[in-house]
C-alpha cells in the first residue's frame, strides 16, 4: 500500500473540489489513510484553483511534496501546464481538452499558449499524458457539469481500487437526481481511457 | 463511524457532539464553513451575526445564561471581536465558551497574515491548536471542558491548511441532554459587571489562573513528547507538526496541543533530552520567544521564514540552507515550471451587479475610491483599476471622511457592500452626518454576502438555516441617519448609475447612492445570452473595459482598422445587458431564445 499523490487543477467553478472529495473518499473506502487540501474562497471566482489528495499507509502533510504528484487531473489546458512541473517523472496527467481564457487573454493583454505550444510542452514532459475530450463527452451526456466525473472515470482505470468502490462513493456523494447521469459519465470516462491506450506524451 | 471531514466540518461536528447550544459568527475565509455545517444540527441555535463583536457578545451572553457556546471568525475578525474577548476573560463564564479563530498564513483570502496566537497571551486565555480534523473535533470538547473547569473562554486557533484540509474523523453521538432548559439568572455583579472597582478584583484572579494553568499544562494530555533520535528536538504545533514529521522523520517531537500557557517543565525536560532544539512555527516566533525567556537555547526564526506558509518544501530548503540537513533530496523530479503562462486571477462573474459601478469609476479616473472588503475587491484589478485604498471591513467610509476633513482637493467616494455596510459601515456613516461631512458613500446592494459563499445578512429576509428573518431596509436606515441626498438605482442601468454617482459627488453634503442588483448566485437564475454584430463592431474594445469573462477578443479583424473585433461566449454570458448599453456602435444585441 504505497503512497499515491493526486493534484486537481482547473478554474474555479469547474468541479475540481468535488473530484478531490470523491477521490479522497475512495481512498479511505479502499483502506488507505487519506488527507486532502483545497483552496476555497475568492480564488474560486473564476481564478486558478488547485487541490491536493494523498493516499498512503500514514499521511502527514495534506500537501503533496514538491514534484511528487503521481496523478494530475487538469480540468483546463492552461491550468494543466501551470502545474505540469509538479508531476514526477513517469507520473500521469489526464488533461481535459478545454480552453478557458483568463480576462488578461480575452482582453488582449496576454497570450493563451497556442495549440502547437501546448502539444510540444506536453510531449516534452517525462510524464504519461492523456488528452481527454471530457467537456465534449459531458456535453453529449447533456450536462457539462459532469466533466469532473468523466475525468474520474478515466483516472479510476489507472488505480488499484475496484470499480465498485468508486461507484459506491459516487452514489453517496452525488445528489440523487444527478446520480444516474454521473454514473454514465463515470463509465464513459473509463471506456474512453480503455479505448485510448496510446498516451500522446513520451514515456 | 469513520469519515473524511474538513477542519471546519470537524469543528461543527465537535460543537454537535460536545453539547454546544449556541453558535454565532460572521463569514470570513477560511472560517465560514464551520457555521454553515453547524446550521444542519437542529439541537444547536446558530446565526450569522451582524459582525464578529456582536457574535462574540451574543456567545458570551449565552454562556452567562448557562449554555455551552461557540463563536467563529477569521483572523482579522478577532480584531473586531477582541474588545469583548478581553472582558470575558476577566468576568469568566458559565456555560463553556469556545472562540474559534481561523488564521490565513499565506494570505489565500486575507489582507494580512497576523498571528492570532498573540491574542491568547495578550488577553490571558488558554489557546488550543489542532493538527488535523480529528483533533479539530476533539479540541472543541477539550476546549469547552477547559473553559468550564477554569472559568475562562478558550481560544481554538486553526489555519487554512486545517480549515480547508480534510482527514479521517471518528464520529460519536451527542452526549448532552437537550431537554434541560436554561436556569433562572443568578446575580453575580462583582464578577460579571466590569466596573473598575470590581474589575480590579478580577485581575489577580486572572493572573493566578494563568499560573495554575501553566502548571497544569505540564501534564495535560494535549501536550506530549514523542522521543526518537536525540539529535534534533522539534517543538511545534498545529499542521506544522505534520509538515515537520515529513522533513525530519527521525527527530524527537514536543507536540503542543495547548500552546498557551506553555508547559515550561515539559519543555525543559524535552530540551535536556536532545542535542539541538528547533522551534518550527509559522509566522511569528510566538513559542520561540517564550521558550528563550525560559533560558532554553534553541533555533527558530533564524532558520525558518516568518512570512507565508511553512510547507514541507519551505522547511526542507530553510533547514538545508542552515546546514541542519543535506541539500533537499531529489524526492520528486523538480523540473522548472512552464515559463510565461498568463496569470488567471479571479474576476467579477458574468452578470455581476458590481460591474457597472467599477466600469464608471474607472471612466472617472480622477475620482479617488476608498474601497472595502467583498467580491468588489476585484474593482482594484484590471481592467477596472478603480480602487485606491482598502484595508478592513467598513474602513471605506471612515477613510473617505478622512479625505474630507483633511481637505483632499480631488473628488472621492467610499464604496462598500451591503453586508459590509451592516458589519461596520453604519457608525462611520452616522459620524459623517454628525460631523458635517460631505462624503459620498456608494452601497453596492447585491442582496447577499457573496465573497464568502452567499451567507445572509441583516438586510435579507432569511437567516442561517433558512428560516424567515426580520429585514432591515438600507435606504430607510440611511435616511433615518440624517442623510438627505439618497439615490437608489438599478445596478444594471449603467446610465442611471452614472447620473446618480455624478449628482451625489457634486452634492454639497453627505450623500449615499445605493446601487441595487442581485448577485448572479442569488435565487433569480439569470437567463439569455448576447452576441456581437461583426458588421457594426469596429474593434474599439470599449466593452473589454467591462472586464467580463464572457466578452472575448474575436479572431476576425475589422476591415478598416485591422483591430480584433469583440465576440461574446454564449456559454458564459448570462444576458445582463451592460455591455450592450455602453457599446458606442450598438453592435451588441440580445439573442432571442
Amino acid at each position: 500500500m504505497d503512497a499515491v499523490n493526486f493534484l486537481f487543477t482547473g478554474v474555479g467553478g469547474q468541479g475540481t473540489v468535488l473530484a478531490g472529495d470523491i477521490t479522497a473518499a475512495v481512498g479511505l473506502a479502499a483502506g488507505y489513510d487519506v488527507k486532502k487540501s483545497d483552496i476555497l474562497g475568492l480564488a474560486v471566482r473564476g481564478g486558478a484553483v488547485v487541490g491536493h489528495v494523498r493516499w498512503g499507509r500514514q499521511v502527514h502533510s495534506p500537501i503533496v511534496p514538491e514534484g511528487c504528484v503521481d496523478f494530475m487531473l487538469a480540468f483546463e489546458l492552461l491550468e494543466g501546464l501551470r502545474w505540469l512541473h509538479q508531476v514526477r517523472e513517469g507520473g500521469t496527467v489526464l488533461i481535459n481538452e478545454q480552453e478557458i481564457h483568463p480576462v488578461t487573454v480575452s482582453s488582449g493583454h496576454a497570450m493563451y499558449p497556442t495549440g502547437d505550444a501546448v502539444e510540444q510542452v506536453l510531449r516534452a514532459s517525462p510524464c504519461r499524458v492523456h488528452r481527454i475530450p471530457a467537456l465534449k463527452m459531458a456535453q453529449t451526456l447533456g450536462n457539462t457539469r459532469t466533466l469532473n466525473v468523466v475525468l474520474l472515470g478515466a483516472l479510476s482505470t489507472l488505480l488499484p481500487v475496484a470499480r465498485e468502490i468508486w461507484e459506491q462513493v459516487l452514489g453517496e456523494r452525488i445528489p440523487v437526481r444527478y446520480r444516474d447521469l454521473n454514473l454514465r459519465a463515470f463509465h464513459e470516462g473509463r471506456a474512453h481511457l480503455g479505448r485510448d491506450l496510446t498516451p500522446c506524451g513520451s514515456s | 463511524m469513520r469519515t473524511l471531514l474538513s477542519g471546519n466540518e470537524a469543528i461543527a461536528r465537535g460543537a454537535y457532539e460536545y453539547g454546544v447550544k449556541v453558535a454565532t459568527g460572521y463569514p470570513g475565509t477560511p472560517s465560514s464553513e464551520i457555521l454553515e455545517n453547524v446550521a444542519r444540527y437542529r439541537e444547536i441555535y446558530s446565526e450569522w451575526s451582524a459582525n464578529e463583536k456582536v457574535a462574540m457578545d451574543a456567545a458570551i451572553g449565552a454562556s452567562y445564561a448557562g449554555r455551552r457556546s461557540m463563536t467563529t471568525m477569521k483572523q482579522v475578525g478577532l480584531n473586531v471581536a477582541s474588545d469583548s474577548l478581553f472582558y470575558a476573560v476577566y468576568t469568566g463564564i458559565r456555560g463553556g465558551l469556545l472562540v474559534v479563530t481561523a488564521d490565513d498564513p499565506g494570505m489565500f483570502s486575507s489582507q494580512n497574515e497576523q498571528d492570532n496566537r498573540h491574542y491568547a497571551r495578550f488577553a490571558k486565555l488558554p489557546l488550543l491548536e489542532p493538527s488535523d480534523s480529528q483533533e479539530a473535533k476533539d479540541f472543541v470538547g477539550a476546549g469547552l471542558d477547559l473553559s468550564e473547569q477554569w472559568d475562562t473562554p478558550v481560544l481554538l486557533r486553526t489555519v487554512m491548511r486545517i480549515a480547508h484540509s480534510a482527514s479521517p474523523v471518528e464520529l460519536r453521538e451527542r452526549a448532552f441532554d437537550d431537554s434541560v432548559p436554561p436556569r433562572h439568572w443568578l446575580r453575580e455583579p462583582r464578577k460579571l459587571v466590569s466596573t473598575a472597582m470590581w474589575a480590579r478584583e478580577r485581575h489577580p484572579v486572572v493572573e493566578a489562573r494563568l499560573k495554575d494553568l501553566a502548571a497544569f499544562a505540564n501534564t495535560y494530555s494535549l501536550n506530549r513528547i514523542e522521543w526518537n533520535s536525540r539529535r534534533f528536538g522539534i517543538v511545534t504545533s498545529g499542521v506544522v507538526y505534520h509538515y515537520a514529521r515529513e522533513v525530519f522523520p527521525d527527530a524527537s517531537f514536543l507536540r503542543l496541543g495547548m500552546t498557551y500557557p506553555l508547559p515550561a517543565g515539559l519543555i525543559r525536560e524535552f530540551a535536556q533530552g536532545v542535542d539541538t532544539v528547533l522551534i518550527i512555527e509559522e509566522l511569528d516566533p510566538f513559542l520561540e520567544e517564550q521558550i528563550k525567556a525560559m533560558g532554553i537555547v534553541c533555533r527558530g526564526k533564524d532558520v525558518f521564514p516568518a512570512c507565508g506558509e511553512l510547507t514541507p518544501a519551505v522547511i526542507e530548503s530553510a533547514a538545508a540552507a542552515a546546514g541542519l540537513r543535506p541539500r533537499p533530496t531529489a524526492q520528486g523530479s523538480l523540473r522548472p515550471a512552464v515559463p510565461n503562462l498568463p496569470v488567471r486571477s479571479p474576476v467579477l462573474c458574468p452578470g455581476c451587479p458590481h460591474r457597472s459601478t467599477f466600469y464608471l469609476l474607472n471612466k472617472k479616473k480622477r475620482v479617488v475610491v476608498a474601497g472595502d472588503i467583498g467580491c468588489y475587491n476585484l474593482g482594484a484589478l484590471p481592467p477596472f483599476n478603480a480602487t485606491d485604498t482598502m484595508g478592513s471591513m467598513g474602513a471605506s467610509i471612515g477613510v473617505a471622511h478622512g479625505f474630507d476633513i483633511a481637505g483632499l482637493p480631488d473628488p472621492f467616494v467610499a464604496v462598500i457592500g451591503d453586508s459590509t455596510f451592516f458589519h461596520a459601515g453604519i457608525p462611520p456613516l452616522v459620524n459623517i452626518v454628525h460631523n458635517n461631512g460631505k462624503s459620498t458613500v456608494v452601497i453596492l446592494d447585491n442582496h447577499t454576502t457573496a465573497m464568502t459563499g452567499h451567507q445572509d445578512h441583516p438586510g435579507l429576509g432569511v437567516k442561517l438555516g433558512g428560516e424567515p428573518a426580520g429585514k432591515v431596509d438600507i435606504e430607510t436606515l440611511v435616511r433615518a441617519s440624517g442623510v438627505n441626498h439618497v439615490a437608489k438605482v438599478s445596478a444594471f442601468e449603467v446610465k442611471e448609475v452614472e447620473r446618480a454617482l455624478d449628482e451625489a459627488i457634486a452634492f454639497d453634503g453627505p450623500s449615499v447612492v445605493i446601487v441595487d442588483g442581485p448577485c448572479v448566485f442569488t435565487d433569480t437564475p439569470p437567463s439569455g445570452t448576447y452576441a456581437v454584430n461583426p458588421i457594426a463592431c469596429n474593434g474599439c474594445a470599449l466593452c473589454f473595459r467591462m472586464g467580463c469573462p464572457a466578452i472575448i477578443r474575436s479572431a476576425t479583424l475589422d476591415a478598416k482598422t485591422g483591430r480584433h473585433l469583440a465576440e461574446i461566449d454564449a456559454v458564459l454570458c448570462v444576458g445582463c445587458d451592460m455591455c450592450a448599453q455602453i457599446c458606442p456602435r450598438d453592435a451588441i444585441f440580445a439573442v432571442p431564445s
